[in-house]
């Protein structure tokens, strides 16, 4: 560990201030305006390979959102990611030596944050596909105590966003069986678009999906009781590189995502 | 004549699983296999071996199961485990996995850890 503070040093004082009132949800009642320019928000940007992207990604998470902390984790990238990144001064940078795929490295973005305490967690993908000028949209329900999770989603309203029609098919899958199973009214569930509190990071820094998470942890986290909400965004197709999503792919997405649930749904206890 | 080919076949099915559990036992003398993966194979030398001694036994557990020809049975002995075997290492592989990816995890964390000092 680094240098002990003594216990009445101003620093110390004032750090110790911080802590108690972000530890406490219960003051968000009384203080809610304050308290939100002061509790520990984090931007997690998990990439792979994203020496385009990742550059303009970051320039417009700093721009907009100058109260987070941003964080990329570069998922065992064999180019320029962690280099690029590093350039911004702001950012923090976790290098993982071998690709875990994007469930192990967003997870690791969950770890890092139930470590550092921080009380929000907004999960961007590296691609550019998210938008962080939309973050404050799915920030406010979080905040105000409305959802434990809050997802970006780009069906609820028509936005820019161009979807394939295969993809398209496979989402509104997702839609009907969250809609038989949770009887809730999902429209995005793979959006990796997604706002989480305290509760919901603590749960998913210790349990998380490795491959394809996103459409899983909805029913996970419903499982332990966190309230989630679709809230409107607007996304872009991409810019550069690669969609990790092809056709072949697809169809072992919908089967592993299938798989997942029932299994969970099997899963009584844990 | 008949007799000789079966004898030939048995000797050489005693001495083709005495060879086995032989294999198996020399790897883990030399930390080659860890104990937990040779048990299965083992197991296997082992019912092979009984299998090829009392020539019998095969006749009646074909009989029992309900298989007509009694080489069919071996197969499915065979067959059946291999699959446990495979099952088995696909277990192992997950946990592999999921122990691969705390370590890869812990030690990105750490790293960061070290340069934020």
């Amino acid at each position: 560990m680094g240098k002990v503070l003594p216990e009445d040093s101003p620093l110390s004082f004032s750090v110790g201030v911080v802590v108690t009132l972000t530890i406490s949800p219960g003051r968000y009642i009384f203080l809610a305006g304050l308290i939100q320019e002061f509790v520990k928000k984090i931007i997690i940007i998990p990439a792979y390979n994203e020496e385009d992207n990742i550059g303009r990604v970051l320039t417009a998470a700093e721009e907009c959102c100058p109260d987070f902390d941003i964080l990329v984790i570069n998922d065992g990238s064999t180019d320029r990611t962690s280099e690029t990144a590093r350039k911004f001064g702001s950012v923090g940078v976790i290098d993982l030596p071998v690709n875990l795929g994007i469930g192990g490295a967003v997870q690791t973005g969950f770890i890092y944050s139930r470590k550092k305490g921080y009380e929000v967690a907004v999960q961007i993908d590296g691609d550019g596909q998210h938008k962080p000028s939309e973050v404050r949209k799915i920030l406010s329900p979080l905040l105000d105590g409305e959802a434990d999770v809050v997802i970006g989603s780009r069906f609820i309203k028509k936005g820019s966003y161009k979807s394939l029609s295969f993809r398209k098919i496979g989402i509104k899958l997702f839609e009907l069986t969250n809609r038989l199973l949770l009887g809730e009214r999902i429209t995005d569930s793979t959006s990796g678009f997604r706002a989480y509190n305290r509760k919901s990071i603590e749960l998913l820094s210790k349990d998380y999906p490795d491959d394809y998470p996103e459409p899983e942890a909805i029913y996970f986290l419903k499982k332990k009781g966190m309230t989630i909400i679709e809230v409107p965004v607007e996304m872009d197709t991409r810019h550069g590189g690669k969609s990790s999503i092809s056709l072949v792919r697809s169809v072992y997405y919908m089967v592993k995502v299938f798989l997942a649930i029932f299994v969970l749904i099997l899963r009584k206890h844990d | 004549m008949e007799n000789v080919q079966v004898f030939r076949i048995q000797v050489l099915a005693i001495v083709g699983s005495g060879l086995l559990i032989i294999f198996i036992l020399e790897l883990i003398r030399r930390k080659r296999l860890k104990e937990e993966f040779s048990i299965l194979w083992l197991g296997m030398g082992v019912v092979f071996l009984v299998i090829s001694l009392f020539r019998g036994l095969l006749d009646k557990f074909s009989y029992f199961v309900g298989i007509g020809y009694p080489p069919a049975a071996l197969f499915l002995i065979l067959i059946m485990g291999l699959m446990v075997i495979l099952i088995h290492f696909s277990v192992a592989i997950s946990e592999l996995k999921e122990a691969n990816k705390k370590l890869t995890q812990e030690l990105g964390l750490l790293k960061k850890e070290t340069e934020d000092r």
